[in-house]
Order: structure tokens, then sequence, then C-alpha cells
């Protein structure tokens, strides 16, 4: 059932790349119909599958003579990040309701990246992972460098690099794990059984770990995602901070961790308290975690501050992983869906409500805008998705980084300390984009009365689509933040099997 | 070896000559009176008959290839089966983007001398006789010569057909001069006599002169190939020969130097030796007791490592020579080079289980269709724009969606995006590399090739960017003929299919 969220997509796409141009109502209400079927068949596959383990779907010969084959499968990791996509998917084209250029080309590109999403999310082979994973990098460049706003070019141009870049790295880790695993077969659960040697892991694991990071955000390679989430149009940079991140981290989990767990053994010496690749990358990502949050406390444009709380909030999953415990890797999955609708509403509140309304975006101008008068919504709005971004109790954010920062405790106690920074900082830099967008008291100075053409212009009214997204992302951060056994049910049969090794 | 052995064995190329001469008499003798567009697209469907016909030929033909007293002259069936037919199709989809050509009004002359130019790429792909093999060449060079200058009315056109005609009789030469050597040394023609002679005494003393005959030959080759150092004339022939001409070039000259290429490969790493079939020329292992030849850099032979140093530096060259371009046509061209680079790769590190050589001829062919392709949008905009820098494509989206969308497909594909085939090519070729070579050196390789096409997506993206993501200049519809367009959105569908399901090239290539 799962599957045909992937073929509903790319039918979606297709439809809208053969919808005549005029038509940009009925492209609108094609891309829900098929974002909100794909959702349906996400929460259909979710409550099927719950209490069991891997189920396959497919599982048909593609290239015979290379051992690769159309494998898609669902564990509970697969299906809590499908529903995440479903959810994801419908957010994205109600906060798109307002694309009027070129409607029906926005919409194919949308929906191809989300069919290359679930597909990513549903390979069992190694080879059909990739294949996915390379799928979404074309539509993100033209979402972007059409339909985007700063520095557009720039930004797509960057983040196409960076994610073919990675995926070359992945690409290459790829085939010297098929060609040593002497195995024939690409199936993720063969070449994890395949007993490749600890010395070959020892050197495949950080590439290909590398490889995915960098779509994940990983500090030092993590520059292409404020640029690229500040040039997207709103639904694309929901999308990037929403899934595409989430593409990376899981390729580090699913393909890094599984494939090589020898990787992250101890080198055998150390340096400077640095004694394997696990260290290493645990590192980063604190590093991560933490700069990510002081450069959004310094930033003067409103996207960027989300954009680097991105980053931020990445870092956390990255060294959930690198806890290598239980409850460390659930917690990392479940941050994965938290940060997931978090940011999505994060970003459709900066770009479709706030932005699309004011067109600006500069904390400066926006202080003099007192938008929590003539944008209640919008600044209520952001209270509570702020509040679910600093993690307080009662939303996703909260359980998932709790149990991070738990596991990271049971690894090593000052990962957690290193990251407890992390989220004061964070508290302060929401704080202070919240405080300066919505509810400051500035006056308007005579200078930028000048720029305004018209000082008190009406703001367009808060439309339906919006209204709708909003709900639906806050019900869900609350539903899964006072109720997190619906997902921590699924993940954590799905994270004890791959820390097993792979078995059922 | 009688008359009729011969005919046998040649029908295909027979089958092509017999083509030619009938596009003339037609052309020449019974549409003289007729409009250029109708005299055309006769020939261009005469030679496409021609094409259909040899492929015919080629069926009939079977396992059977020409031998004189014991050698093999002209191998058939195999993997040269398949790059015949490879060539044949490109060929017949060259000809059919000639069909609104409008650069030259002798449209009979220009189809014979491509339909003798492609006999000359199936004798090369079938030639195991270095005399047979300079025929062959020859053959194939002097109508690419031709076609490259047939543009009378343009200036670029003669001067590219100028550069490309010295630096191809130079190259001949050195070929030729190569050849003489080994014969000299070996004291035979045909391929896998010297290739066991190589491994004699007498060559083991001649050393030297067998590594100038290397270096000379393969600079030959590596002319045919495009490859760098040998590469300059391939920028320049791109830009100004016509289109349909470039693309011909691009395609088909390039399959069938491949497959010449894949002979030589095959023949030395098929090495008799004490009762036993073994493969140590090209995998660096020599067994115990034959004459161990120097070892440079790791690499037993030179060949290997001149073929390596080819490669890197083809792959280097041409993907960032590409990034600075500004004529699409020449930004083809070096990417041709990079695409070149990878191939020889492949070469460098070859088996002589048919792994490589599959894995290559599904490369070269699906690049071959790609390059077609790409030759064909860039010729329709060139016509309507009337230049091919960057900037004429601007807006393409919205002149003509269908075009548009057909240039999207052929340059993800060579930039070896998934689903489609171009990344299958490259899947294929570097998996076969790594199960060749064992070690550092070969894994470095195609480490460096792997970040080398992702340094080419950044080129393609730049020719795409200003289809789709570029505010149009000038919005009125570019119109494509009917034939044209279909070729092209046809080529665009086999990319498309060919890579959601590999298996299909895959298992027809195999089961040759």
């Amino acid at each position: 059932m799962l599957a045909y969220t992937i073929y509903l997509s790319f039918a979606g796409a297709l439809v809208q790349a053969l919808l005549p141009k005029s038509k940009s109502g009925a492209a609108r209400w094609l891309a829900l119909l098929f974002a909100v079927a794909g959702l349906a068949l996400a929460v259909a596959g979710f409550a099927a599958g719950a209490g069991q383990g891997r189920i396959v779907i497919v599982d048909a010969p593609w290239v015979p003579s290379m051992g690769i084959h159309y494998l898609l499968a669902a564990d509970g990791i697969s299906r809590v990040l499908v529903l995440l996509t479903g959810l994801a998917a419908v957010a994205g084209v109600l906060f798109s309701w307002n694309v009027e250029l070129r409607t029906n080309e926005f919409f194919a590109f949308y929906l191809a990246l989300i069919g290359g999403v679930y597909g990513v999310f549903l390979s069992f082979d190694l080879f059909l992972l990739f294949v996915f994973y390379e799928i979404a990098i074309v539509p993100k460049y033209f979402l972007i460098a059409i339909w985007g706003s700063t520095r557009c070019e720039y930004g797509a141009m960057k983040l196409a690099l960076y994610s073919f870049v990675g995926s070359a790295m992945v690409l290459i880790g790829l085939l010297a794990a098929y060609s040593t695993s002497g195995s024939h077969s690409t199936s993720l659960i063969d070449l994890a059984h395949a007993g490749l040697s600890p010395h070959f892991q020892m050197w495949c694991f950080p590439l290909v770990f590398t490889g995915f990071a960098i779509l994940a955000g990983m500090w030092p390679f993590h520059t292409w995602a404020p640029t690229g989430h500040v040039a997207a149009p709103t639904a694309a940079s929901m999308l990037l901070a929403g899934v595409v991140m989430k593409l990376g981290a899981y390729g580090c989990l699913r393909v890094g961790i599984w494939l090589f767990p020898r990787g992250l053994d101890p080198w055998g010496f150390s340096f400077v308290g640095i004694g394997s690749w696990r260290d290493v990358f645990a590192l980063l990502a604190i590093i991560g975690i933490v700069y990510g949050a002081l450069v959004a406390l310094a930033q003067s444009d409103f996207k960027f501050v989300i954009g680097y709380s991105s980053v931020s909030h990445m870092g956390f999953v990255l060294l959930g992983l690198m806890t290598l415990n239980q409850i460390g890797m659930t917690g990392a999955v479940l941050q994965m869906f938290s940060h997931g609708i978090i940011a999505g509403l994060l970003f459709a509140i900066v770009g479709r409500i706030v932005y699309d309304r004011t067109h600006t975006r500069q904390l400066a101008e926006l202080e003099t805008m007192h938008l929590a008068r003539r944008l209640p919504f919008a600044a209520w709005a952001f209270v509570i998705a702020g509040m679910a971004s600093m993690g307080l109790p009662g939303f996703s954010g909260f359980v998932a980084e709790l149990q991070v920062l738990v596991g990271a405790w049971m690894a090593k106690p000052w990962w957690t300390i290193a990251a407890g920074v992390g989220i004061v900082v964070g508290v302060a830099y929401t704080w202070r984009a919240l405080q300066k967008a919505f509810f400051s008291d500035v006056l308007p100075t005579a200078h930028t009365l000048e720029q305004e053409h018209e000082p008190s212009h009406e703001l367009a009214a808060i439309s339906w689509p919006e209204i709708t997204g909003v709900v639906m992302l806050v019900g869900v951060s609350l539903f899964v933040g006072l109720y997190p056994r619906i997902l921590l049910d699924t993940i954590e049969p799905a994270v004890k099997a791959l820390l097993a090794g792979g078995g059922q | 070896m009688n008359y009729l052995d011969l005919f046998r064995a040649t029908l295909p190329e027979t089958a092509l000559e017999i083509a030619a001469l009938l596009v003339l008499v037609v052309d020449l003798g019974l549409l003289r009176k007729a409009v250029l567009s109708t005299r055309v697209a006769v020939a261009a469907l005469l030679g496409v008959a021609g094409c259909g016909g040899a492929l015919w030929a080629l069926q009939v033909q079977g396992n059977a290839g020409l031998s004189y007293g014991g050698l093999t002259l002209l191998a058939a069936g195999g993997y040269i089966a398949v790059a015949q037919s490879g060539i044949l199709v490109l060929t017949a989809l060259t000809l059919l983007l000639l069909i609104d050509a409008v650069f030259t009004r002798n449209a009979g002359e220009y189809v014979a001398v491509v339909l003798m130019a492609a006999a000359g790429g199936l004798i090369i792909a079938a030639a195991q006789d270095l005399l047979v093999i300079f025929v062959g060449l020859e053959l194939l060079s002097l109508g690419l010569y031709i076609l490259t200058a047939f543009a009378k009315s343009s200036g670029k056109s003669a001067e590219a057909a100028m550069k490309y005609y010295l630096f191809g009789g130079m190259s001949a030469a050195f070929l030729l001069f190569g050849f003489s050597y080994l014969y000299g040394i070996t004291g035979s023609t045909n391929l896998h006599q010297i290739l066991l002679a190589v491994y004699g005494w007498n060559a083991y003393h001649a050393a030297p002169l067998l590594y100038v005959a290397i270096v000379l030959i393969a600079a030959g080759l590596g002319f045919k190939v495009a490859a760098v150092p040998f590469h300059l004339w391939a920028p320049d022939t791109y830009e100004g020969a016509p289109a349909p001409a470039a693309a011909f070039i691009a395609s088909v000259s390039k399959v069938a130097s491949f497959a010449l290429l894949i002979s030589i490969a095959t023949a030395a790493s098929h090495v008799f030796d004490g009762g036993q079939l073994t493969a140590h020329v090209t995998t660096m292992r020599p067994p115990a007791g034959t004459p161990r030849l120097p070892v440079y850099l790791g690499f037993s032979i030179p060949w290997t490592l001149i073929l390596t140093t080819l490669s890197v530096a083809s792959m280097l060259l041409g993907n960032l020579a590409a990034l600075a371009q500004t004529s699409v046509r020449r930004l083809l061209a070096y990417s041709a080079i990079a695409h070149a680079g990878y191939i020889l790769l492949a070469l460098a590190f070859f088996t002589h289980s048919p792994l490589s050589t599959n894995a290559i001829l599904y490369y070269i062919l699906t690049y071959g269709l790609t390059t077609i392709g790409a030759f064909g949008v860039v010729s329709v905009v060139e016509r309507a724009v009337g230049s091919d820098r960057l900037d004429a494509f601007l807006g393409l989206h919205k002149r003509n969606p269908l075009l548009s969308a057909a240039l999207l497909v052929l340059f993800l594909s060579l930039a070896g995006i998934p689903p489609l085939v171009g990344f299958w090519a490259k899947f294929n070729l570097f998996a076969a590399v790594l199960s060749v070579g064992a070690g550092p050196v070969p894994f470095a390789l195609v480490a460096l090739a792997v970040a080398m096409s992702a340094v080419s997506l950044y080129y393609y993206l730049q020719v795409l960017k200003r289809a789709y993501v570029m505010p149009a200049v000038d919005t009125t519809p570019i119109k494509a003929h009917p034939v044209t367009l279909t070729v092209l959105l046809a080529i665009a569908a086999t990319v498309v299919v060919l890579g959601c399901f590999p298996a299909l090239l895959q298992g027809w290539i195999a089961n040759f």
C-alpha cells in the first residue's frame, strides 16, 4: 500500500506537467488531491504496520545481472518518516496556494520531489535508495531557482552542487561496498549481512556518512542550508527543512550505521579525547547545535534565523545517531519527525504568512510594523511554533530532544552538557525573533516611513489554506508531544532491530 | 578465402555502399528538377533504408567472420555485432535529423558520404588486422573531413574541417608509424599474433621500441576518441561542422573507435600461455615463468599506464574546460572529452570476460544516442536564434515546451542523474573498473571520475537554467520540423525508458 505513495506522487507530477498553463486553480486542487491521497496512504500504512517489524512491499528483480532489486519495504522508521512526508506535502501545498507564476510546473516539480522522498524512505535496496535520493535533487534546484526570492539562483546552484557532491561520495562508497562484498546483491539486508571487513568499514563509513550528512546539514558542510532555505519559495523551504534534510539523516542511519557498524569502533588511539569516527561526528554534531544556535541569534533576516535553527536542530538528530544506544537513536528518529513538523510550521509563518504580506524579512523593518496587532493569527501561531521549537514540554520537540540528551548522557556525559548550551541559546534566539518580529513597540522612524510607499497599507487577510495548514501542523506537534507513544511504539522496535545488526 | 566469403563477411558494408550509390543516382539523376526539401527527404529516407538493409544483413551474416591463412581479418558476432548495430542505428538517427537541413544544396552527396563513412565504421569495429584497421579508419576519417566542411557558405565550417584534417592526417601518420614498428618487432599484422609475440623474447629485448610503438598508437587512437592531449580538434570541429555532421562525429565515429579499442584490449587480455588462457596483460599479475616486463608506477605494461594517463587528463581537462564555455557546441565537445576519459578508464582496467566490453558498449551506445539528441536540440535552437551561445536558450520552455523537455532529459542523462540511462552507463562502467582492478589505484581513479561527474552537473545546469529559470528575452515560439521533433522526443523517451529498465539494453548486449 505504501508503495502507491511513490507512484501517486510521480503520476501527479506528470499530470501537472501536462496540464494547460492557464488552469492554475485546477493545478492547485489537483496538487492538494495528490498530496492528501499520499497522506491518506501514509496514515493507512502507518496504522496497518503498527506492531509489525519490516514489511516487504515489492521485491522484483530490476537489473538481474548486477543483483539489483526493486525492493520496497517499510520498517518502523520508514513508516514514521513516510507519515512525516505526507504531512509536509499537504502543508506545503496549502502554503503555496498563492503561487501564480507557472503554477502547474511548480506543482509538477513539487510532486516529483515528494515522490523521490517517499521512494528513499521506502527503499531497502541500496541502488534504489540512491536513485530516489538523486531524483530528489533536480526538482529542488528548479523549485528554488524559478520560484525563489533572495539570490535564488545562487542558493539553488549551491544546494544542487552540495547535494550532488554528497551523493557522489555516497556513490563511491556504494560502488566500493558492492564490489567488495562480492555477494552480488545490493539489497541493504544482504549487504548488512555480507560481513564486510572492519578495515573496509573503517574508511567507507566516514565517506558514506559524510556524504549523507552534507544533506542533513552537518557542520561544517551546512552552509547550503541557510542560503538554500532563504532563497527557496515557502513550500520548498518547508520541504527542505521538513523532509529533505531528513533524507540525509535517514541515509546516515540506514546506510551509514546499518551497513558499516564497525566503522564506529575505536581507532585504538585517541587524540584530545577523539578516539573513533563516532567521537568525530558527535563533536561535529555538537558544534552544529551550538554554532547554529549562536549564529541564529545574530541574524537580521527573519528567515535566516529559522534557517540556522534548522542546522542546530539537525545537530540533535546526528548526535542522537552517534549515541548508538536505544534511547538516543529513538530520540533521533523522533526528532526527525518533530523537526520536520516544527520547521515546516516556522518557515510557513515566516515565508508565507509574514513575508508575502510585508515583503520584507528584515527584523529591523518588521519591528516597525506592529505585526502582533495587524496579524494576530501569525503572532500567536509563531508563539506556539516557537515554544515547540524551544522544546517546551507538551510539544513533540521536548520528547525528542530529551531522549537524545539522555542517550548522549549514557554515552558520554559531556555531550549532553555541551548540547544543553544549544538549547539555552535556542530559547534566546526564538525569543529574540518573536519579540522583534511581532511584539515590538518601536515606532517607525522618518527614514523607514519614507521607504514605505504606503505606510499603513492593509495587510491581506489570512486565508483558509493558511489556517488549515497551521492548525494541522500545530495539532500534530501537540498530539505527538502529549502522546509520544503513538510514534515511539513504532520507532523503538525498528531501532532495536537495526542496532542488533539488521535482523527482523 | 574466396570472393563468396568476402562478400558474405562484408554484406552490411556492401549494403551501405549500394545505398550510397543509389542515393547518388536518385538525387543526381531522377530528382534534378525537384525542390531542395524533397531531395533532402528522399536522400535521408534512402539512407535510413540503407542502414535498415545493413542491419538486416548483419542478422543474416551470423557469427562467421573472415579469415585468411587461419588468421582473422574481420571478426563478427558478439560485441562486434552490438557495436555494428549501434553504428547503423545511430547513423540512421543522424540522417533523420537532416530532414530540414538548409546548410547544403547537395543532399545526395552528403547522405552518400555519411553512408560510406558508416561503412568505414563497420570495418573498424570488426577489424582484427592492422592493415584492415587502417583502411577502415581512413575510410571513416576522410568521410568525416568532408562532412565537416559541408556547409560551404560558412567560414567556420571550412576552418573546422581544415583543423580536423591537419590533426587527423598527423595522427594517421603517427598510427601508421606505430603499426610499422609493431610489424617490425613481431612480424605479423594480426592483432592476436602481435600480442602473443609481444610476450616473446624478441619483443622483450626490443622493449623500448615496443613502447615507442605503443605510445604512437595511443596517440593515433587518442585522436579518434578526442582524449587529452589529442583533443584540440574537437571543440572547433563540434562548433564549426554542420549540426548533423557534428552529431555523426560525436556518436558514430566514437562508437567505431571505442569498438576498435575494445578489439585491441580483448586481444591484449587473451594471451595464450602454457595451455591456459590468462588475462595477465592488463590485470597487473603476470604469472610465474613468463618474462617480466618492467613495472612503471605499479603498471606492468605501458599500455595501461598510457590509457590511465589519457583518461585522467581527459576527465580533468574536459570537465574543467567545459565550465568556462559560452558556446553550447563547445560545451558538448568538452563534455565529450570528459566522457571519453571515463571510458578510457574501463579500457585501462580491462578483463577478457564480457564484463568490461559490455559496460563500455553500454556506455558508448547510450552516450551516442544522447549526444545525437543534444545536437538535434542545439541545431533547432541555432537555426531559430542564429547562435549556439548559452543565451540562445533563454526561455526555451516558453518558446517550445516539448523541445525544452527533451533538452532537460538529455542533459540530465549526460550529467548522470538517475533514473536516466546516463546514470546506469556510468554505474556499470565504474563497477566494471572496480571489479577488474583491486587496490587503491583503480579505486582512487573511480573516485576521481565520480567527483568529476559531480562537477559536470554545474555546466549542464547552466544550459538548463537558461531554458527553464532565467527570464526570456524573446518569447516567439521556436518551430521544429515535425520529423525532427518526433525523433528528438523518441530519443528522450528512449533515454527515460532505458534508464527505468536498465536490464533491457544490458540483456540485449549480453545476449549477443
